[in-house]
């Protein structure tokens, strides 16, 4: 874990250090970055008059004691800044998920029970129609049809303009309101994740259902199945109890590699519906250069896909007693 | 005479590995995915387009950038089929040129990188050792980091250009094929063809070149094909972003952003994102088409 962890930040490091841009010019602009005192004052505020491994070396310094340095774009100390753009984002990935889980599982398990049958074609559409489209159409058309047009949904941002923000306990709008029993505040939250949820499942859900449809494809011919048809079960029994739960191993995986990916590949999502997450702040901190701010986004991503990893593993264990870990 | 020898055990030994196996391989191919009624249609509807964004000068009815300013945001009518812009240009006019941008971008971008990466991996699975070693912990950097924000970072680096977005595609795009070409020239180098041309007196690079290479690229033309409709999604995503073609180049992914704030004017962004979307599902519909043709375990059916 740690290992891991000092591997990311020399990852980290080195790229936000190795894209050839100039972080004078695009924090001080043209004006000042002609001024040698200015861009000198810079250079010395920011460390960048230090040698690169003395800069490597006071980031993971920082880091140890919890720290993260202060964004050049918003002045504030980046793991403040996480803290507030973190949950956002991994509110909307869980959701985005839980979509498409609710809607891809289903019907991967469906197209495997009848193979060559009309929902198996149905998913196999799906799933080729899920990684081909452009995510940033499908939310910017989908908020054209489904808001501004039918008005079904309500409008980008995390939460209506009428509506106060639940007190930050956890970050996350659903669970804070609910610690203040504030139901109100609650459904105004899910409602606001509906949409920019399912254009971000969008992108997942046809990859589960396909992953599901072979691995169950695989159990529904294994010996054991045939046993539990032969002993006279009921074919429900035998896709809910018997081959589903050992079918669900490659699912998870998947899903857990993708549930990482979508932590970062937020971006458009996060853009289109004015989501104060951490796609956006990478976005802001991407393009002006702001390099503590870079490197705390890539560090924490890093360490997300750790942890998400580890949650499969433990999952593992759960679905499949087999597994044990020593 | 070494060199002379050379030449003619290599056309000795060359001559069954090209000739025979893998002619009649690629033909039985080709003819299972000429068979398969999803994959030709993917190949016709790119193709399709690839007329359209060659054709675009003599079938666009109007000028791309042509403003008509007093009928700005039109809907669309017979005259102007999907209406006008906020400037006034014709979008169909501009959706047709729009694929003399994303196609060409995104072919080079997966030939490119698939030619870098393919031999990259290629000879790091060759040469073993602490190369290999080195050449792979380069491809596992790159791909941990999440790969729209890194070409986002060097595309902004570099300023917003066509040109730019391309290369910022290229830096990312290559790791998967090298990994790819890595792993199977790894299984191919144990087979019993590679000893076999080597007391041949065939030079390394030779054997890897002509022996080697050409037995593993299936993998990645699959790859390749699946891959193609993804490089026009991030190269619009990136002109979406602004990063990439400048105003007024007429391009899918730029006119989406165009109408991104016009909710009334729908016929601005929903057009060129379903060209978008055709191109990229034709793709998708020929990687999966060729993968099952390749797949042995079909070969049967």
């Amino acid at each position: 874990m740690v290992v891991a962890a000092l591997g990311v930040t020399l990852i980290s490091f080195v790229i936000s250090h190795a894209v050839p841009a100039d972080p004078i010019v695009s924090n001080l602009g043209q004006v000042a970055s002609q001024r040698p005192e200015i861009v000198k004052a810079f250079r010395e505020k920011w460390g960048l008059d230090k040698p690169l491994y003395i800069q490597y070396l006071t980031f993971v310094g920082n880091l140890a004691r919890g720290e993260l340095g202060t964004s050049i774009n918003t002045r504030r100390a980046v793991t403040k800044d996480l803290a507030l753009f973190l949950p956002a984002t991994i509110e909307l990935a869980t959701a985005a998920v839980l979509f498409a889980l609710i809607l891809g599982l289903p019907l991967g398990v469906f197209a495997a029970i009848r193979r060559d049958g009309p929902v198996d074609h149905l998913a196999r559409m799906v799933s080729l129609i899920g990684v081909s489209i452009p995510i940033f159409w499908l939310a910017t058309v989908s908020l054209v049809l489904f808001y501004a047009t039918l008005h079904w949904t309500v409008g980008p941002a995390r939460l209506g303009p009428q509506i106060e923000r639940p007190e930050v306990v956890t970050g996350f709008f659903t669970i804070d309101s609910l610690l203040e029993g504030d139901f109100g505040t609650f459904r105004d939250a899910v409602s606001h994740l509906i949409l920019p949820g399912l254009v971000l499942a969008s992108s997942i859900m046809g990859l589960i259902t396909r992953v599901t449809r072979s691995s169950m494809l695989e159990v529904l011919s294994q010996d054991y199945t045939r046993t539990a048809r032969a002993k006279g079960l009921r074919e429900t029994g035998v896709v809910a109890r018997h081959a589903l739960r050992n079918a669900l191993i490659p699912t998870v995986t998947v899903l857990g590699l993708a549930y990482g990916g979508l932590l970062s590949g937020a971006v458009m999502t996060e853009t289109i519906f004015a989501w104060p997450g951490l796609g956006r702040y990478a976005f802001n901190a991407v393009i002006t250069n702001d390099f503590p701010a870079i490197m705390g986004v890539t560090f924490v991503i890093g360490i997300m896909y750790v942890v998400v990893n580890l949650v499969v593993d433990l999952l593992y264990g759960w679905l499949d007693p087999r597994i044990h870990y020593a | 005479m070494p060199t002379s020898t050379t030449t003619l055990s290599a056309t000795v030994a060359a001559e069954p590995a090209r000739v025979s196996a893998p002619e009649s391989e690629w033909r039985r191919v080709w003819s299972r995915l000429a068979r398969n009624p999803m994959a030709v249609g993917g190949a016709m509807v790119v193709l399709v387009w690839v007329l359209i964004a060659a054709a675009a000068p003599w079938i666009a009815p109007d000028d791309p950038i042509d403003q008509d300013v007093m009928n700005r945001l039109a809907p669309p009518s017979a005259q102007h089929w999907l209406g006008l812009d906020e400037m006034g240009r014709d979008v169909l006019s501009r959706l047709l040129y729009g694929g003399r941008v994303s196609l060409p971008v995104a072919a080079v971008v997966v030939i490119l990188a698939s030619i870098f990466g393919t031999l990259y991996g290629a000879l790091a699975g060759f040469l073993g050792g602490w190369t290999d070693e080195v050449a792979m912990r380069i491809v596992d950097m790159v791909l941990s980091f999440p790969a729209l924000i890194l070409a986002m970072a060097i595309a902004a680096a570099l300023g917003p250009s066509i040109q730019n977005s391309m290369l910022a595609m290229l830096l990312v795009w290559w790791p998967p094929y090298a990994r790819l070409a890595r792993g199977q020239v790894l299984a191919l180098k144990e087979c019993d063809f590679v000893p076999a041309a080597r007391s041949l007196g065939l030079p390394d690079r030779r054997i890897l070149l002509r022996h080697i290479l050409p037995n593993s690229v299936a993998p990645s033309l699959v790859l390749m094909a699946m891959d193609f409709g993804n490089a026009i999604i991030i190269t619009a995503a990136l002109s979406f972003l602004g990063l990439g073609a400048v105003p007024p180049t007429p391009e899918w992914g730029a006119m989406v952003a165009e109408g991104r704030e016009l909710m009334q004017q729908w016929w601005i962004s929903t057009f060129p994102g379903v060209a978008i979307l055709m191109v990229a599902i034709g793709c998708n519909f020929i990687g999966d088409g060729l993968r099952d043709a390749m797949d042995p375990r079909l070969r049967l059916r």
